[in-house]
């Protein structure tokens, strides 16, 4: 996570002036950002404020019609080559946990360094126990993903986005699909990520997390960025009316 | 019909009534007539004649169907690819042996076709003369008739993978390429597994179509169990005894193949999403 040489702003991931639209919507109308080495950031807004869609396009699970994406200051274009290789270093966790479910955990996890890295089976293998234990999955390797809470899925979810050994990772709402309870599973591993140092980019409803972890908060509404800054600016001291509302002040 | 908990039937219900009494039918249909078999020496002369149709049936049946979903793949990925001629060429040829009858096709492929092959093959070569001696009835008929099968039944199978694949959540797809890999690596650790567990009752069901379907060979004068079944009863007048043997042993290929697809099923059901 050296910041590269060749990177004038220095940040690891950087979008400038994203637009995406669905036929007649414009989901992202011109949004700029910048994801520095070791910061959390989270992207709070309504739903259907665009905050998803952003994420997405930051590793082209949606392609933007505009903009430009930097991974490590390199622009990257919609072609396979240049996408299989930022993916390979952005994690991504889903909403939907998206665990394979014909493969065991620790056989989730250790997929991609199979596939993509060539790592043989059993380095691999010693690559996800470790991560599982990270998560505290240690005795559900052997399992199926349908024998598992949701929570414990999302956090096997996190050991396989980390198994690339990521330069940052995406959360696009990972406890939206959770009850309460199993909620705080899932956002004790993440608080421990950002305590590491892990560069994160979290779009999230949680604002009590966002407000505990977050270095900047990004407040979306009609596809654009209505605040950003510090948590204690952006969520307990907004200025725009807007934000002020979301936040129930 | 809809039971009063919703299910459909068989649902709550007890074992006995749960039991496959058919399969006892059939059963007993078979010891009935293996008995009368096994103790008249004319149906001991049919049984030996059929069954010696019994090697060609399944080879037919188990070459093609490999081939029929090696094709099926291939045309599939064809069906939902983004690329316009791919999508179109794959979807011509599915819509157009899906709606030419099967005894049609084999005709077509056998006296149409593999004429028309081999002398694009030999007009090919050309000057190198590699096929100047390949003659059109070179080709044996169990070739041809191993052709148009799996012509036909390719189309089926694509039509088969398409549904697999577009059933599977969108996510899956999203979640292996967000790991970094390619097309063709989501495709074959990801995509297909899932997708062949999901359409293999399917698959079971086409299995046994095609085996049922190996007896149009017996056109082509391919001595499959058919063929000798109805050179038997042309020579000898026997036509009942000959066709329901007949009919039996096919019986009894299609159950077994039905239970083995059960069993198969039973094992991946587990951990089914």
């Amino acid at each position: 996570m050296q910041p590269e040489p060749q990177n004038p702003s220095g940040a690891v991931l950087e979008a400038r002036g994203l637009v995406k639209r669905f036929g007649p919507v414009t989901a992202v109308a011109g949004v700029s950002l910048e994801v520095h080495a070791g910061r959390v950031t989270a992207i709070l807004g309504p739903s259907g404020s665009g905050k998803s869609t952003l994420l997405r396009c930051l590793n082209f699970l949606e392609i933007p019609d505009e903009g430009e994406v930097r991974f490590a200051g390199r622009p990257v274009r919609a072609r396979d080559a240049d996408l299989n290789g930022l993916r390979s270093r952005v994690g991504m966790v889903f909403q939907q946990f998206n665990l394979f479910p014909h493969l065991r955990v620790w056989e989730n996890v250790a997929l991609a360094p199979r596939v993509v890295r060539n790592l043989s089976r059993s380095t691999a293998r010693g690559l996800a126990l470790d991560l599982l234990d990270r998560v505290g999955l240690t005795d559900k390797a052997d399992a199926h993903p349908a024998q598992l809470s949701g929570g414990q899925q999302q956090r096997a979810a996190i050991a396989r986005a980390l198994a690339m050994q990521p330069a940052a990772l995406l959360f696009d709402e990972p406890t939206s699909a959770l009850d309460p309870e199993l909620t705080g599973e899932v956002l004790a591993v993440m608080r421990s990520l950002a305590s590491e140092g892990r560069t994160m980019v979290v779009v999230t409803h949680e604002v009590g997390f966002a407000r505990a972890v977050a270095h900047e908060v990004i407040f979306m509404d009609g596809g654009q960025v209505v605040e950003r800054g510090p948590p204690a600016r952006v969520i307990d001291a907004p200025s725009s009316e807007r934000a002020l509302r979301f936040f129930g002040r | 019909m809809i039971g009063p908990d919703g299910q459909l039937s068989p649902g709550n219900v007890g074992r006995l009534a749960r039991a496959p009494w058919w399969l006892l039918a059939v059963a007993l249909g078979a010891t009935v007539f293996a008995w009368r078999a096994a103790t008249s020496a004319v149906y001991a002369e049919i049984l030996g004649m059929i069954l010696s149709g019994l090697g060609v049936t399944l080879a037919v049946t188990l070459v093609a169907f490999p081939l029929a979903i090696a094709l099926g793949l291939a045309t599939a990925l064809g069906l939902v690819s983004p690329h316009p001629v791919r999508r179109n060429v794959a979807t011509l040829y599915v819509q157009v042996v899906r709606g030419v009858p099967i005894l049609v096709q084999i005709f077509i492929v056998a006296f149409v076709l593999v004429p028309l092959g081999v002398d694009a093959l030999r007009w090919g070569a050309g000057a190198t003369g590699l096929f100047a001696g390949l003659r059109a009835s070179d080709v044996p008929m169990g070739v041809r008739v191993v052709a148009a099968l799996v012509c036909a039944y390719g189309a089926f199978e694509a039509e088969t993978l398409r549904g697999g694949l577009t059933s599977l959540a969108r996510g899956q797809a999203e979640a292996a390429r967000a790991l970094g890999l390619s097309q063709r690596q989501a495709l074959r650790h990801v995509l297909l597994p899932q997708t062949f567990r999901r359409i293999l009752p399917t698959l079971g069901n086409d299995l046994i179509s095609l085996l049922k379907d190996s007896s149009l060979v017996s056109v082509l004068g391919v001595r499959d169990m058919t063929q000798e079944a109805r050179l038997y009863a042309s020579a000898t007048f026997r036509y009942t005894e000959s066709l329901t043997l007949l009919a039996l042993l096919y019986l009894a290929l299609t159950l077994l193949l039905a239970l083995g697809v059960k069993a198969l099923e039973h094992r991946y059901r587990r951990h089914a999403a």
